[in-house]
């Protein structure tokens, strides 16, 4: 066994660690990986340029950019915080809350691409979060803005993980599949994506029950300064 | 028949586009990042047709444009962008104007994408599909950002360029950032190539004791998240925990249920994806995206939720799967 390659890993710890730009530091792990494993240059450099390209797919996102650009340069953002400020009842955790079991349908129905950071979260949810929570606890300062649009785009990546596995004919079911398969464990589809299920509940409960403990987090701050701009007034 | 080729077509188009607006204001390095980029989705398909036909220097070109992207990204030049033209009194006006006519585009690209995954398969011409069933929801995704696209212009009023122009914009700012997932998936083959994954499993299997189900499942759910943050992705560290840990001595030696393991282990490296930067596209690209000003400030909202749902996980799998 060959435990050289292993230094890949360890390139790519210690180049978060210390904070270095990922790419570079993805880039290095590999050739360390590679010329660890004993490959020539020809070989490593090769093996690098087919991966890459094999794995095209995952930039298609960035087809969406120039539709989200002129959406956004005509008002997109804010035209969606208008809309969603109209809706009586509606809080930032309702808000999100809705949008978590809608991503998790969506993708326990093979849906994933329909929404995503690019195609629904900047453009719409993150502008509509921060509206309904200034609906409820009044202007939010440039800290929780942030932290509100980290949470929506949270709220889009735990839909997603915990909706995807419950579809039999998605990568991630197939893959446990066929690795069973290989191993000669012949299981069906159905078996493995109903398992999936109490996890996607718990995800869903556990992940709405910290929206609202967020959205109380904010209503608190909201008064804090509330009560200190009463004080200063007198 | 629809290929997904077309669409890499159209979006290294758009990269080219992108690199050709760098390059007239003088923005070189931005150029060239966009230009290497671009090549990957003009001549993808050649250089995998090439390599498969025997013929190895355009990949090894590729690998060498690869490396160019990582020393580009080290530089830093990147990532700063033109500003938005349109100031906010503008784009108040323009959405007053406007109105909810805006959603409609925008809500276009995942109603298309639906549509074209639902009816890809009836769409025929004579005997032949029109979309390639293999690829179906990634060409619908391509589709449906033609057709919102044009459905923007219509809306608005504004001129192609205008939205190539805008795109480009937000290109440029999310910078390296757009490159990184593609280039983890990338670190991943290296990695299983190098045998990485079997290295690992060889010494997890040899520093377990196996005859305690605790130790095995702890090992098998610990491996999967830790496994997952370093390659930034549960299906690579699937294989390497199953095959190291989870059927030789969960399943074979303490009698596990493979169904339930298999499913809730994924569930388990998916908690891992929501902690790790190496999980760029999930994590970095909409910090990127959002303009927050700590780029971990995505992982910091979801890590109280992703070790929930780890504990969640490993007592659905000691209750279940030993039954």
């Amino acid at each position: 066994m060959n435990y050289w390659p292993l230094l890949g890993v360890a390139t790519v710890v210690i180049g978060f660690v210390l904070r270095k730009n990922p790419v570079l530091v993805v880039v290095i792990a590999g050739l360390v990986s590679g010329l660890a494993a004993g490959m020539s240059p020809g070989d490593l450099l090769a093996m690098l340029g087919s991966s890459f390209a094999s794995n095209r797919a995952l930039l298609l996102m960035v087809l969406t950019l120039p539709v989200i650009g002129l959406l956004e340069h005509c008002g997109l953002r804010e035209r969606a915080r208008d809309w969603i400020t109209g809706f009586r009842g509606l809080t930032l955790s309702r808000f999100l809350a809705s949008y978590l079991g809608l991503r998790q349908v969506l993708s326990m129905l093979g849906l994933t691409n329909v929404a995503g950071h690019a195609q629904t979260v900047r453009p719409l949810v993150a502008p509509m979060s921060e509206a309904a929570a200034e609906r409820t606890v009044g202007a939010l300062d440039a800290e929780q803005r942030h932290r509100v649009a980290a949470m929506a785009a949270a709220t889009d990546n735990i839909g997603l993980f915990f909706g995807e596995d419950v579809f039999i004919a998605l990568g991630a079911v197939l893959l446990i599949q066929g690795f069973f398969a290989q191993n000669g464990i012949e299981l069906q589809p159905l078996a493995i994506a109903l398992w999936a299920l109490p996890t996607a509940v718990a995800a869903f409960v556990i992940h709405v029950l910290r929206l609202r403990h967020f959205q109380r987090q904010l209503e608190r701050a909201a008064r804090k300064r509330a009560a200190a701009n009463g004080e200063g007034a007198c | 028949m629809l290929k997904i080729e077309v669409i890499y077509w159209l979006l290294g188009a758009f990269l080219a586009f992108a690199a050709i607006a760098n390059l007239r204001e003088r923005r070189i390095s931005m150029a060239a990042f966009w230009a290497i980029l671009a090549c990957a989705f003009l001549f993808g398909d050649a250089i995998l047709a090439a390599l498969a036909a025997g013929s190895r220097w355009p990949a090894q070109a590729m690998g060498v444009g690869v490396i160019g992207l990582g020393v580009m990204a080290a530089r830093g030049k990147l990532g700063t962008s033109a500003e938005d033209e349109a100031t906010l009194a503008n784009r108040r006006a323009s959405a007053q104007r406007l109105g909810n006519r805006l959603f409609g585009p925008a809500l276009a690209i995942p109603l298309v994408t639906l549509v074209g995954v639902l009816a890809g398969p009836w769409l025929r011409w004579g005997e032949t599909v029109l979309i390639e069933p293999r690829h179906a929801t990634l060409i619908a995704l391509g589709l449906a950002c033609v057709i919102a696209l044009l459905a923007a212009m219509h809306v608005t009023r504004a001129p192609l360029k205008t939205g190539l122009g805008e795109g480009r914009r937000l290109l440029d700012a999310l910078g390296w950032a757009a490159l990184l997932p593609m280039l983890l998936a990338t670190l991943g083959s290296v990695f299983a190539t190098t045998g990485v994954g079997d290295a690992i499993s060889a010494i997890v299997g040899a520093l377990i004791p196996i005859d305690s189900r605790l130790a095995c499942l702890l090992a098998f759910a610990l491996g999967m998240v830790l496994f997952t943050v370093i390659m930034g992705n549960a299906f690579a560290a699937f294989p390497v925990l199953m095959a190291g840990v989870g059927l030789p001595l969960l399943v074979i030696h303490h009698g596990a249920d493979p169904a339930i393991l298999g499913s809730i282990g994924m569930l388990t490296g998916y908690c891992g994806t929501l902690l790790t930067p190496m999980a760029a596209n999930f994590n970095i690209v909409p910090a990127v995206l959002l303009e927050l000003p700590d780029q971990y400030g995505v992982i910091r909202a979801q890590w109280p939720s992703a070790l929930a749902l780890l504990a969640v996980n490993f007592l659905l799998m000691w209750f279940l799967v030993f039954r």
